[in-house]
């Protein structure tokens, strides 16, 4: 029995979801009595992978074939699920990302195990009964599930376990290889546009986002500023991306992308349900809208009720003031 | 072209969610349940290529008898029949189970189905029934055409969009602004009646997952206001009080 943290990996760094993964998959083996164990696939440097050893990660597989430089879930997964054959893995972590979300089914299929996605807590390990805590009805509950099957398969949702860090911590980085055939790289990317700015806002610590009381795109560089002097990335509602204002790859919501970041900082939005939907387990939220009545203020932990053309450039010149 | 769309009854997107005070059970009483949202973009889609390219379309729905409103009103706006398998959807392996068997034995080209269904927000059911049936999945797809045997799909990641061709048969999971939902017109409706909908026994009961109980989230304390003329404040309250920047 061990347990295996699937690293996932971009620009050649560990993303910072996935050393979420690494500290949740080492409190795992530790509660029981075993070691976690790392597989990392793709475009990265050993030296990036050995400080896994701060996360408590003994060793980790690396499999550098270019053809998996680029996400292909039918190779990734042969991959995961040869590792976890190996080191006869009882518990597979992954992050609850567009990528561990799409092997993770796929994954439980082929190792004939339980996956609990979207998962915010460290099991409860009970003699043979293994339950974790998921979020459910698009953030609005939580639901205690048991995972029955003898492999586990976990998604960790962003932001929702801490990253622990043990100074001088250093992993083994082994090379690994799954013999992968060119059928497994069916559905390769052709093309790959990059859309967004500097921070991930899948990865982001910080979110400003605005709406419709932006009045239009010439205001846009009200939240891009915002976003700059905190350090956070960009996001719009969803009838902002609907009018054009924004790229629908920006609009957080229900249909659109979930954030849980540390902040959440929604500007001109109202807060619709679906808005909601998609932001409401961000740890602080503010909300800064002229109508006092905007639903969003129910949600939000900080709000001013004022124009954001008026409130917003205080909040960058006091962001600008703040000494890093 | 044969295209099979799996379709959730979820509960509307504006529901006020309860437990039943033991917290084993989701309170029904006086919800209104929908298709869910991103079964509707797959649908859509869907009907879209028939019209362009000919065919057919059948929805799944892993479900009881309730759900039968929903699974009409996808026949209304353009399905061509529909497959009911008669089964309280509880666990995601114990979807895809049904979803792939069917799948099989109706020869399906394209198989499509939301990302997620706003309820139980698994992600899970694609990858599932693409590796019963040994095919690949792309998820989440934001664009879907076909070409022969070929589609062309456009997927997001993180920080941007991939272009995928990917062989038939396939199946793709669907995300705004893949389609735009119809709403089914009277025409629509009147035909719907008279669409077969098929009531299947389901093919085996192997749940890999038990909810044990559901909980509410702690009640929001309240929200702090801050006046507008002084709004610099708020950030030096989230760096002293919320400790977040």
């Amino acid at each position: 029995m061990s347990v295996l943290v699937v690293i996932e990996c971009a620009n050649g760094e560990v993303k910072k979801s996935s050393l979420e993964a690494a500290s949740y998959g080492s409190k795992v083996a530790a509660a029981t009595g075993t070691s976690a164990t790392a597989v990392a696939i793709g475009d990265v440097q050993a030296d990036a992978l050995t400080s896994l050893g701060e996360q408590g990660i003994s060793r980790v597989l690396l499999d550098n074939d270019s053809r998996l430089h680029n996400f292909v879930p039918s190779a990734y997964v042969k991959v995961i699920a040869k590792a976890a054959e190996q080191e006869n893995s009882s518990v597979i972590i992954l992050s609850n990302s567009n990528i561990g979300a799409a092997i993770g089914s796929r994954l439980a299929v082929k190792l004939g195990g339980s996956l609990a996605t979207n998962v915010v807590s460290l099991p409860q390990i009970n003699g043979s009964s293994f339950t974790v805590r998921r979020g459910v009805f698009s953030g609005k509950a939580f639901s205690d599930v048991e995972l029955t099957s003898d492999k586990k398969i976990i998604a960790v949702k962003k932001n929702a376990v801490e990253i622990e860090t043990t100074a001088g911590g250093t992993a083994t980085v082994e090379n690994f290889s799954a013999d992968l055939s060119d059928a497994d790289f069916a559905t390769a990317p052709k093309e790959t546009i990059k859309q967004s700015g500097d921070i991930l806002l899948t990865e982001a610590e910080v979110v400003v986002s605005g709406g419709r009381g932006l009045k239009g795109p010439e205001n846009w560089h009200l939240i891009e500023n915002l976003a700059k002097a905190l350090g956070a990335a960009t996001a719009c509602s969803k009838p902002v991306a609907d009018v054009g204002w924004r790229p629908h790859h920006e609009h957080v919501g229900q249909t659109g992308i979930t954030v849980s970041p540390n902040l959440y900082i929604g500007v001109g939005i109202s807060g619709a349900i679906q808005h909601l939907a998609g932001v409401n387990s961000s740890k602080v939220i503010v909300v800064i809208n002229k109508d006092p009545e905007a639903p969003f203020f129910k949600a939000a932990d900080y709000g001013i009720v004022g124009d954001a053309t008026e409130v917003v450039p205080k909040l960058i010149e006091a962001a600008k003031a703040l000494d890093k | 072209m044969k295209i099979l769309v799996c379709i959730s009854n979820v509960p509307d997107t504006t529901t006020k969610i309860t437990f039943s005070p033991d917290g084993k059970t989701f309170n029904t009483a006086g919800v209104q349940f929908v298709i869910n949202p991103y079964d509707e973009y797959a649908l859509t889609r869907a009907i879209e290529l028939k019209e362009a390219h000919g065919g057919s379309v059948t929805v799944l729905n892993v479900g009881e008898a309730d759900t039968e409103p929903n699974i009409r009103k996808a026949l209304a706006i353009g399905a061509d029949d529909a497959i009911r398998v008669n089964l309280k959807p509880t666990d995601a392996y114990l979807v895809s189970q049904q979803i792939a068997y069917y799948a099989k034995e109706g020869g399906f080209d394209l198989i499509l189905m939301g990302r997620e269904s706003i309820d139980y927000n698994g992600y899970q059911v694609h990858g599932m029934v693409g590796e019963l049936l040994g095919i690949p999945t792309v998820a989440p797809a934001i664009k879907l055409d076909v070409n022969g045997s070929t589609a062309t799909l456009e997927r997001e990641i993180e920080g941007g969009k991939e272009i995928i061709e990917a062989p038939l048969p396939l199946v793709v999971s669907a995300q705004q602004p893949m389609a735009e939902p119809r709403i089914p017109n009277m025409r629509g409706i009147m035909t719907a009646r008279t669409k077969p909908l098929k009531v299947v026994d389901p093919v085996g009961q192997d749940a890999k997952t038990s909810v044990q109980n559901y909980e509410l989230p702690p009640a929001k304390s309240g929200v702090k206001l801050i006046p507008a003329e002084s709004a610099g404040d708020l950030i030096k309250l989230l760096r002293n009080e919320a400790k977040v920047l």
